[in-house]
């Protein structure tokens, strides 16, 4: 991720501003590629090394959870520049402030979990 | 060696991210990122306070070594495989940032005016990069996952759910991009 720039805040921005094919590049060749790996697992043509079906634990139906959540998560994406991923190797790369943004990001798990019951899904 | 020392191109890196997910699954493992906010939660004690974290988070440990490994690799990335921090974006781009107010954008991976230390320990910097992140947590953990667990993994096995979060992913992103941001610096 470091490599490509996907954990520098301006590819994110220039994403939002349509102005760079960078990001969208990256995540459609890997949806692309991604989609025939699936395709194959739920053919049963390749398995786990071990031997075992591969199943894709579905996601979670439901418009609010996934159009808000994916809103409020979109906010956050664009003002951290990062998501959960690109966080840690920021870390690596030795980015002292970006533990803020790590800190936030698990008090607001912590804070979904606590409210979980009460926001609609 | 040139090769690993300049940025990748997009048409590298998809079908590496592509690859990487493939081994995920083929080591009967799953590639998401957010959850593990979840599981430091329950390392935290935080089932103490709400039965939705009492799991037994060494169950997840593959993703926590994930972590691991996205930590590992972003300091060898940085300290022997990169030539130069600049990131090299659209002119537009710089010049769209310069006015509201991000100088020198792409001279280095992030912008100082949220990422520096001295940006860091002001009060509103401080809480620009915490909010930033609750609603990076928050959120995907409500969409049940983020851009890797959603937009990768979710859009490749064509779930409808998926792409309903994707596109709150780009409603919120576009808002914070064009209307908040510039409000912000």
């Amino acid at each position: 991720m470091s490599k490509a720039e996907i954990i520098s805040w301006y590819r994110i921005y220039e994403m939002f501003k349509f102005q760079s094919f960078h990001m969208y590049g990256i995540i459609g060749s890997a949806v692309v590629l991604g989609a025939v790996s699936m395709f194959f697992f739920r053919k049963k043509v390749i398995k786990t090394f071990e031997g075992h079906d591969i199943h894709v634990k579905p996601k979670k139906k439901g418009m609010y959870r996934n159009l808000l959540g994916g809103i409020l998560f979109g906010l956050g994406w664009a003002l951290a520049g990062a998501c959960p991923g690109p966080m840690f190797v920021l870390v690596g790369k030795g980015v002292v402030s970006i533990l803020v943004v790590i800190f936030g990001a698990t008090l607001g798990a912590f804070l979904y979990g606590l409210s979980k019951n009460k926001i609609p899904h | 060696m040139e090769f690993i020392t300049q940025p990748w191109a997009w048409y590298v890196a998809g079908p590496v991210i592509a690859f990487i997910m493939f081994l995920l699954f083929y080591f009967g493992e799953r590639f998401g990122m957010s959850s593990n906010l979840e599981t430091f939660c329950s390392i935290g004690g935080a089932g103490k306070f709400v039965d939705y974290f009492k799991i037994d988070w060494k169950q997840n440990s593959w993703n926590l070594i994930f972590v691991a490994g996205a930590i590992t690799g972003g300091f060898i990335a940085s300290k022997w495989l990169s030539t130069s921090d600049a990131v090299l974006l659209n002119p537009q781009t710089v010049k769209d940032l310069a006015e509201i107010g991000i100088e020198n954008a792409g001279a280095t991976y992030l912008p100082d005016a949220i990422f520096s230390i001295e940006t860091m320990l002001s009060l509103k910097g401080f809480f620009v990069l915490l909010i930033a992140g609750v609603m990076v947590g928050f959120g995907a953990r409500w969409a049940g996952g983020c851009t890797s667990g959603h937009a990768i993994v979710g859009l490749s096995n064509l779930e409808l759910p998926s792409l309903i979060s994707v596109i709150g992913f780009f409603i919120g992103g576009l808002v914070m991009t064009w209307l908040i941001l510039p409000l912000i610096f």
